[in-house]
């Protein structure tokens, strides 16, 4: 019963085995890619491990105060350099190992050649709630 | 409308449905079906009998929603047959559901949430809300656990330490939503403390009473983290407080001592004390010598080493620490807090602050971050 975060990047990840461009698999490598991505959705919804789950696009800004009276600073042009988030799937799971086994799953997701792209996924657990019992500086 | 009745009578309707041969996860959806039948029905035409009423009314449903099918007309049939209502144990019933919510077959968290649903009464969506995850994904997980149970027979003798366990994880959950899950654990600790005679359940409910006594002192109006010695204690409910104290003397008295009766010992010393100064650290050491004899649990010893620090001088608490695995969790906050009682400043603040990085949750980590810069701003850069 903890929440973990499984972070998929764009960049900034280790490299995968399968390290193909999406732009270069077929239409039906894709389209089984995202067919695997939403079985395996739909699988943690079923054991009722599914909380959320959403993708991003792939350009993001950082942006920063710029001062009073100023308007914001956005840096545009340095975003080579940046770790960017593909996505993330919240998962909310009995254990740390159940949490490592699902984002092994995870990486299978097939890609070019219809090969498991092996691609490395981020695992984070969230915070959770303060427990009443447990510890006696409470 | 009496939700609070409502929700207290629930295991028991479903208890005697089971027993009179519904299938479970039939026997909960009629039990639903009568509640909600119950709700749309009581405010104007009040029930003299409210549990007869619900039995009636859910195994009135359960026997239309059986029939409807006629896939299940064998069983139908077999019903039919063996319907003999008359007044039912009800005490075993309910004490059976609590056995079946819980079995080991069950993940914890499938456990948690069935014994919410079935025993609690709580709707799928107050669930949900309070473990703070998609209704569907709660429907899914309390459909699956009933499933896993459908083949448990009702008759089995069940385990009680599994029902603690799962009872005391409702407690620890903290709260959200609309339902108060650390209640929600006392009322149906309570309930089972009723219809069982059993030191260990007294004992849970002892402890989740004495730390629940405690619970509006222990966080500041910011959410913020108050550790014991700071706390408010004209804040904490001396009603609860007395009840936890006699609920756990009764218990002990009767020489069959475990781990939930040892905790709210300790518990109950803190709670004793009218000022942390005054905690007697020497019995709470002797608690935490208890608890290491009944569990290998780690952090009965980590515990340990703060009350050997209290009772002893913080060397001696030190010199505990130092006999246990520094990866425990909350090891590195133990260590800062005895360096600091010990007057190494330097030390306890890199601990804290290395202690709040590996924190679980957010209140302890600010707090801990909050003990660092406490002693970094003492101190010239």
């Amino acid at each position: 019963m903890a929440k973990y975060l499984l972070l998929k990047h764009y960049r900034g990840a280790p490299a995968a085995v399968n390290d193909v461009p999406m732009d270069q698999w077929t239409p039906e490598e894709i389209s089984a890619h995202v067919q695997y991505m939403n079985d395996f959705a739909a699988r943690l919804e079923k054991s009722g491990e599914f909380v959320d789950s959403k993708a991003l696009a792939p350009e993001g800004t950082f942006v920063q105060y710029g001062g009073e009276g100023r308007p914001p600073v956005t840096d545009g042009p340095f975003a080579e350099t940046k770790d960017l988030i593909a996505g993330w799937m919240i998962i909310d799971v009995d254990s740390y190992e159940r949490a490592v086994e699902l984002a092994g799953e995870l990486s299978a997701a097939p890609g070019a050649g219809g090969k498991p792209i092996h691609e490395w996924l981020e695992l984070r657990p969230f915070y959770s709630a303060p427990t009443a019992t447990e510890c006696t500086w409470k | 409308m009496n939700e609070a009745l409502l929700r207290s009578l629930t295991p028991n309707v479903l208890g005697i449905l089971v027993r009179r041969g519904a299938d479970f996860a039939a026997a909960e959806d009629a039990v639903q079906d009568a509640l909600i039948e119950a709700v749309r029905v009581w405010p104007a035409d009040p029930p003299r009998d409210a549990k007869g009423w619900l039995v009636t009314v859910a195994w009135r449903k359960f026997l239309d929603a059986t029939r409807a099918d006629t896939a299940r007309r064998r069983r139908e049939d077999l019903v039919d047959e063996e319907q003999a209502p008359g007044p039912a144990p009800s005490a075993d019933d309910t004490l059976q559901l609590y056995f079946l919510c819980a079995h080991p077959s069950l993940t914890p968290s499938s456990a948690v949430a069935l014994t919410l649903r079935a025993v609690g009464g709580l709707t799928t969506r107050q669930i949900a809300q309070a473990y703070l995850v998609p209704e569907a994904t709660m429907a899914q997980r309390i459909s699956r656990a009933k499933r896993t149970v459908s083949d448990v027979r009702f008759d089995q003798p069940g385990d009680v330490a599994t029902v603690l366990r799962v009872l005391y994880l409702v407690f620890n959950e903290g709260y959200s939503g609309d339902v108060d899950l650390a209640a929600e654990a006392i009322r149906l600790t309570r309930q089972l403390a009723a219809v069982i005679d059993h030191p260990e359940v007294a004992g849970l409910l002892a402890l989740m009473l004495l730390h629940h006594a405690r619970r509006a002192a222990r966080t500041a109006p910011d959410g913020s983290l108050v550790p014991l010695a700071e706390q408010d204690r004209g804040r904490w409910d001396t009603t609860l407080i007395a009840e936890g104290v006699e609920i756990l003397q009764a218990a002990l008295a009767r020489d069959r001592l475990g781990e939930f009766q040892a905790q709210a010992a300790v518990a109950a010393l803190h709670a004793d004390a009218p000022t942390a100064e005054e905690t007697d650290w020497v019995q709470i050491v002797e608690w935490y010598d208890e608890l290491a004899g009944l569990t290998d649990n780690p952090v009965v010893r980590l515990n340990r080493a703060v009350a050997v620090g209290e009772a002893d001088g913080p060397r001696a608490g030190l010199a505990a620490l130092a006999a246990l695995d520094d990866s425990l969790p909350r090891h590195t906050a133990v260590a800062a807090y005895l360096h600091e009682r010990d007057g190494d400043l330097t030390t306890a603040a890199r601990l804290y602050a290395e202690a709040a990085q590996k924190a679980p949750n957010l209140a302890e980590r600010n707090h801990l971050t909050r003990q660092a810069a406490r002693l970094n701003t003492r101190r010239p850069r």
